[in-house]
């Protein structure tokens, strides 16, 4: 490519080009927004984790307190469990139900569109009016046992019983998971029909050929997901927080408590902002170290086509 | 996300939908012989059924909005008669229109600003050669990697500071977008860089400035791309909760998600509400349809883009 800064540069390299002023005029809008609404904030908030501070008065450093509180507070451990069993049954399934519907999709041929837009349809319904309407379709005598009871499966209250509800959210989840079919659909569009030809002459069954040209070929986007999933898994709020949290208390709220809902809390109802300031630094902690380690075994596992070495 | 490189990363892929046409004829070339017609049938079939799944919820919301106080909790499909004063009633009981508008305003504002900003500093990464320019990108894709939630706090710190919390210009809803955000600037770079650059060289010859460079080549270029920004930033301003739950507090300042979400606590009735929950469905069915409109208009954009992102991972 061209090289328009290399001609300036070697007499006086303390001159900024004319081209760097126009690159920094161009991010000059990110940079600030860098500063005041990522960087500052991320120092701002480190420091107000070592404080007590409730918004009216000044913070009041307390050392390691909050982080202390963060061990014996026995919400922390629940609502992590909470959102650690969610995000266990709900990635897999999305993933999993997700590329089925993609490879039913790919062989109906100039159907695939309809099924594809229809399935994306739930994704545009925001959160709250998703919580809202399966406040209803989850109600004891809701939509949703009134069909499993056709098959004599006396369903539960997934609003009230605690051992259930975050089955029943899982199951609200996995109506708005139409992003996840458009994305396999459009890798698996991409995979070279002539490597199944192939495959077939050779007598590969279709467990073989699905293991060993479609996982492989769609890896980038199987791991795309799964990262995605993860961290909008670990940080739902809206729909849990209308369907549960409207009202001060309810008999399947515990079972319910994901840790966004608690830092929300803690911060915005109870403004105990430093405890609270805590309590995101160890999430941010934890989804960097799941992200990390999905991205290492991404580097183990996918195969990026047409990368030469 | 492995690229990275100076000027080396690969060109995006196309948003034109000119899909691989081959893998599709190939396989409806086979699907002559009985058997194959039998089991497309039997995949139509299995896909009908999954329809079914995805859209009688919505026909649900559609039936309970249109029922009584009593039977909205009632398994009976559309029982007569349909019930439209619900969708008065809700715009007496709450100021819903006020909702609308303030959601329509915030949202509206949100993609703009964040479509703006984002393009610049994309094309400023993808088009200038100059020192610190990996670093500054590596800081991008970084700060992709925050969750909302840490920044949550800090961010209204500063708006409480600028005395904007609970104020009607609602810039703590959009204002932030004034500065780009990270994951948007990284697909329009990939865009910007898919550009050949000779267009750009002809343009500087002639003696144009950058600016002008950016606004009327890279621009209408990449007019694709930039709509599907626009709509995706519009989805998630409509759509979101958790920042108008902070910052608003005066009921004729809230959106439309917090306003739905007020309507829960007022009258679910596992909340000891009045339980007129028909209310809340027709409300859910008004703040959902906006969206669904937009989709009609705009799919290609919607679906495109996401297939997109998917492949840029």
């Amino acid at each position: 490519m061209t090289a328009t800064g290399a001609t300036a540069s070697p007499r006086r390299r303390w001159r900024v080009s004319e081209e760097t002023r126009w690159a920094f005029i161009f991010l000059l809008p990110w940079i600030i927004g860098f500063l005041i609404f990522t960087a500052g904030p991320m120092i701002a908030s480190l420091y107000l984790s070592f404080t007590d501070y409730n918004v009216i008065r000044p913070p009041d450093p307390v050392g390691l307190e909050n982080y202390e509180q963060l061990m014996r507070d026995r919400r922390i451990p629940l609502s992590l469990v909470n959102t650690a069993v969610y995000a266990g049954l709900n990635v897999p399934a999305t993933i999993i139900i997700s590329l089925a519907l993609a490879m039913l999709l790919l062989r109906v041929g100039r159907a695939a569109g309809f099924f594809r837009n229809v399935f994306y349809l739930p994704n545009l319904t925001p959160a709250v009016a998703v919580g809202t309407l399966y406040l209803l379709l989850l109600s004891g005598n809701g939509l949703l046992n009134r069909i499993i009871g056709v098959f004599g499966i006396d369903g539960p209250n997934w609003l009230t019983d605690p051992s259930w509800a975050k089955q029943g959210i899982v199951i609200m989840s996995l109506w708005t998971l139409g992003s996840t079919v458009i994305i396999y659909f459009a890798a698996l569009k991409n995979v070279p029909v002539e490597l199944y030809e192939a495959a077939k002459i050779d007598g590969a069954s279709a467990w073989q050929q699905f293991r060993n040209i479609t996982v492989p070929f769609i890896s980038g986007a199987l791991f795309f997901t799964l990262i995605v999933n993860t961290i909008a898994s670990l940080q739902i709020f809206a729909e849990v927080f209308t369907m549960f949290f409207t009202t001060r208390s309810g008999p399947a709220q515990d079972s319910a408590l994901f840790y966004t809902i608690y830092l929300f809390q803690k911060a915005f109802q109870d403004l105990d902002m430093g405890y609270a300031s805590a309590m995101a630094w160890l999430l941010f902690v934890i989804i960097l170290v799941i992200t990390l380690i999905q991205v290492r075994l991404s580097r183990r596992f996918v195969y990026y086509a047409g990368e030469g070495g | 996300m492995q690229t990275g490189g100076v000027g080396g990363a690969p060109p995006p892929t196309s948003m034109t939908a000119a899909a691989p046409p081959q893998a599709l004829t190939a396989r409806r070339g086979e699907a002559r012989t009985p058997a194959s017609i039998a089991s497309q049938a039997v995949y139509l079939v299995a896909l009908f059924g999954a329809t079914l799944v995805f859209v009688f919820p919505f026909v649900w919301l559609l039936s309970a909005s249109l029922k009584t106080r009593t039977d909205v909790f009632s398994n009976e499909l559309f029982p007569l008669p349909l019930h439209f004063e619900n969708y008065v009633q809700i715009f007496q009981i709450v100021p819903l229109a006020g909702w609308f508008t303030n959601s329509t305003i915030v949202s509206v504002l949100a993609a703009v600003t964040v479509t703006i900003s984002s393009a610049l500093v994309a094309f400023g990464f993808a088009y200038f050669r100059f020192p610190g320019r990996n670093i500054l990108f590596g800081l991008v894709l970084a700060s992709m990697m925050l969750p909302g939630a840490v920044m949550m706090i800090p961010n209204f710190l500063i708006w409480n500071a600028l005395g904007q919390v609970n104020s009607p210009t609602f810039a703590p809803l959009w204002a932030g977008n004034l500065f780009g955000s990270a994951f948007y600037i990284f697909l329009l770079r990939q865009f910007f860089l898919g550009l050949p650059r000779e267009v750009f060289e002809a343009a500087r010859v002639d003696g144009a400035n950058y600016l002008r460079m950016f606004w009327s080549i890279a621009v209408p270029l990449t007019r694709a791309a930039l709509i599907v920004v626009f709509i995706f930033e519009l989805k998630a301003a409509w759509t979101d909760l958790m920042r108008p739950l902070i910052f608003l507090r005066d009921l004729s300042l809230f959106t439309l998600p917090q306003g739905l979400n007020y309507l829960v606590t007022i009258f679910n009735p596992q909340a000891g509400g009045q339980g007129q929950f028909q209310l809340v469905m027709a409300a859910s069915v008004l703040i959902t349809a906006p969206m669904i409109i937009v989709f009609f208009f705009a799919q290609r954009y919607f679906i495109e883009g996401i297939a997109t992102t998917g492949s840029k991972g």
